[in-house]
């Protein structure tokens, strides 16, 4: 069957709605939350409708079958990434934020020899691309151990700027935590040389793949990282889970971070032992209806393909560009073909103001997101203190493009009367 | 279009010539406040003749509704005595938090009803208010170093 936006959109109830006085919704704002198809809303509804129970205890029916859907959930998970360690190595978490802040405490929380323990001298290495969730927990874990942080930098096109890779990731370098694909430029990071680097100073290679694993194949193994978060809400799952892969030797070493029940083995007043991982990090009762909707939307994904909602994004970005470049007074924020560039473009429309210009979309029924996006330092690397960012997915076709370009033609006559 | 009771003329006017715009070198308070969700700065400094409010001026940067609001709200304030300041600071709060419901009190508000339609817009009413909530801060610092 051939890719086809409009099938997917009858998928997505609220595609059936209007916008602002009855406007058709034209949805470019995916790369903050997708929208979710009846087959999400429907496995999250039907946990709490049929098999809700605490899982992982409780002696009775509706406990092994929540256990079941919310354990079938995270095998989902293991085989979308391709995990070389299968389901134990898919910690559920809140959201991709969560796994971050998740990450970085428990290595804050390692001692001694283990590996992960950290001390001046010591480096974590990022770039000025990342969204703040993976800056601040990074700079902060920096902050407590007296580690340093370094950075590779931006080139003016966007794109990172590796020329000088064995002197940021440098001997000391003990962990290499980087997006995938940058929320604001789309820019999608070459990981072959880094990931070579890193391991072969002893470092481990983060992956916030918040915008990736929503878009295109991610194969943890092939790409030889060692951790990977990304967030369910981005990836027509629901809001409140996230996921947090590591490589199973790595997840074992590493200490934990929340504290409480089901994450013990064994427990007296004065002391603690830890469960196997995944159950190491997953305190308290998980959001389990969350999770179930979550392998729904991997299962949906998966059903398309995500080679098939890859290259549909690559076509439409390549689309999108094209009438972009006719905009007199437009300019792109990022790299300005699909070489390694995904469906988020942020762009500026003459002196109009990102925020106004979003407010103009909006009234025409176009959403977009404006501001700094969440990556502060990048605005300020390439001096663009805001901007707007319209971002595709699955459900986007050309004549949401259309409908963007012909607003934003709107905007500029709309705003240069005066 | 709704659009239209959100930009008013007099807003983009001040937004494209903002008054007051460039910082004394003399102050007796000054401030800087953001809008972290979407990176707009105002800087304001202040100047007072015992209770009168003789100079406000600022610099910044963001969209037609933070700018063209702190041009209005120096126009407005300057000349006017810390208590009168006040009031037109609690009439312009109470404005934004109508979500359209009110005119303004253009007595009191002058030039600053034109605001009246950002309280129908949830997501720009912290933009209108950027530059108030500077001069609140602002009137606070420079009694307290009286």
């Amino acid at each position: 069957m051939s890719f086809s936006p409009a099938l997917i959109r009858q998928d997505f109830p609220i595609f059936e709605r209007t916008v602002r006085e009855g406007k058709k919704l034209v949805y470019l704002d995916s790369g903050a939350t997708s929208q979710k198809p009846h087959s999400v809303i429907e496995a999250e509804s039907g946990f709490y409708k049929f098999h809700n129970a605490a899982v992982h205890r409780g002696a009775h029916q509706l406990a092994e079958e929540a256990t079941d859907a919310y354990e079938n959930a995270r095998l989902i998970v293991s085989k979308f990434l391709n995990a070389p360690g299968g389901s134990d190595e898919i910690i559920f978490t809140k959201n991709a934020t969560e796994s971050l802040n998740l990450l970085a405490y428990s290595m804050g929380n390692a001692e001694g020899t283990n590996r992960f323990a950290l001390k001046a001298g010591d480096r974590i290495v990022v770039s000025e691309m990342e969204h703040h969730a993976n800056l601040i927990p990074w700079q902060q874990l920096c902050a407590r151990t007296g580690a340093e942080l370094g950075w590779f930098s931006v080139t003016p096109e966007g794109r990172l700027d590796l020329s000088a890779i064995d002197s940021v990731i440098t001997a000391d370098t003990k962990v290499v935590a980087l997006t995938h694909q940058s929320n604001v430029l789309g820019t999608i990071i070459p990981l072959e040389a880094i990931v070579a680097r890193a391991h072969a100073v002893g470092a481990v290679v983060v992956l916030d793949a918040c915008q990736s694993v929503p878009h295109m194949p991610v194969d943890v193994a092939a790409l030889e990282i060692d951790f990977l978060s990304f967030s369910g809400h981005k990836t027509l799952g629901p809001t409140g889970i996230g996921v947090l892969w590591g490589r199973k030797n790595l997840l074992d070493e590493l200490p934990p971070f929340l504290f409480g029940g089901s994450m013990i083995e064994y427990v007296t007043m004065t002391d603690a032992t830890w469960a196997m991982t995944p159950a190491k990090f997953e305190a308290g009762v998980p959001n389990m209806a969350q999770a179930v909707g979550l392998g729904a939307a991997l299962n949906y994904l998966s059903e398309i393909g995500m080679e098939n909602v890859h290259s549909h994004e690559v076509a439409l970005t390549a689309y999108l560009l094209e009438a972009m470049r006719e905009i007199e007074g437009l300019k792109l924020v990022g790299p300005n073909d699909t070489h390694l560039r995904g469906g988020a473009i942020s762009f500026m429309v003459q002196d109009i103001h990102p925020h106004d210009l979003g407010q103009y979309l909006d009234s025409q029924g176009v959403a977009v997101r404006t501001g700094h996006h969440c990556a502060w330092p990048l605005a300020k690397a390439l001096n663009v203190p805001a901007s707007t960012r319209a971002s595709l997915y699955l459900y986007n076709d050309e004549s949401d493009c259309d409908a963007l370009v012909h607003a934003i033609v709107g905007a500029k006559k709309y705003f240069g009367r005066f | 279009m709704q659009l239209d009771s959100l930009y008013q003329e007099v807003i983009l006017d001040h937004y494209k010539h903002p008054q007051h715009k460039g910082l004394s070198s003399n102050f007796a308070a000054q401030v800087s406040h953001v809008n972290a969700s979407c990176g707009d700065e105002i800087i304001l400094n202040i100047n007072l003749e015992g209770d009168l409010i003789s100079e406000l001026t600022w610099d910044g940067q963001g969209c037609s509704i933070s700018q063209a609001s702190v041009s209005i709200m120096t126009d407005l304030l300057t000349g006017k005595t810390l208590d009168q300041a006040a009031i037109i600071l609690k009439s312009f709060s109470d404005l934004m938090a109508s979500k359209g419901t009110s005119a303004g009190d253009e007595l009191v508000l002058e030039d600053a009803i034109a605001f009246a339609g950002v309280s129908k817009f949830p997501g720009r009413i912290k933009c209108s208010l950027l530059g108030w909530m500077a001069f609140k801060d602002a009137a606070i610092q420079a009694q307290s170093r009286k």
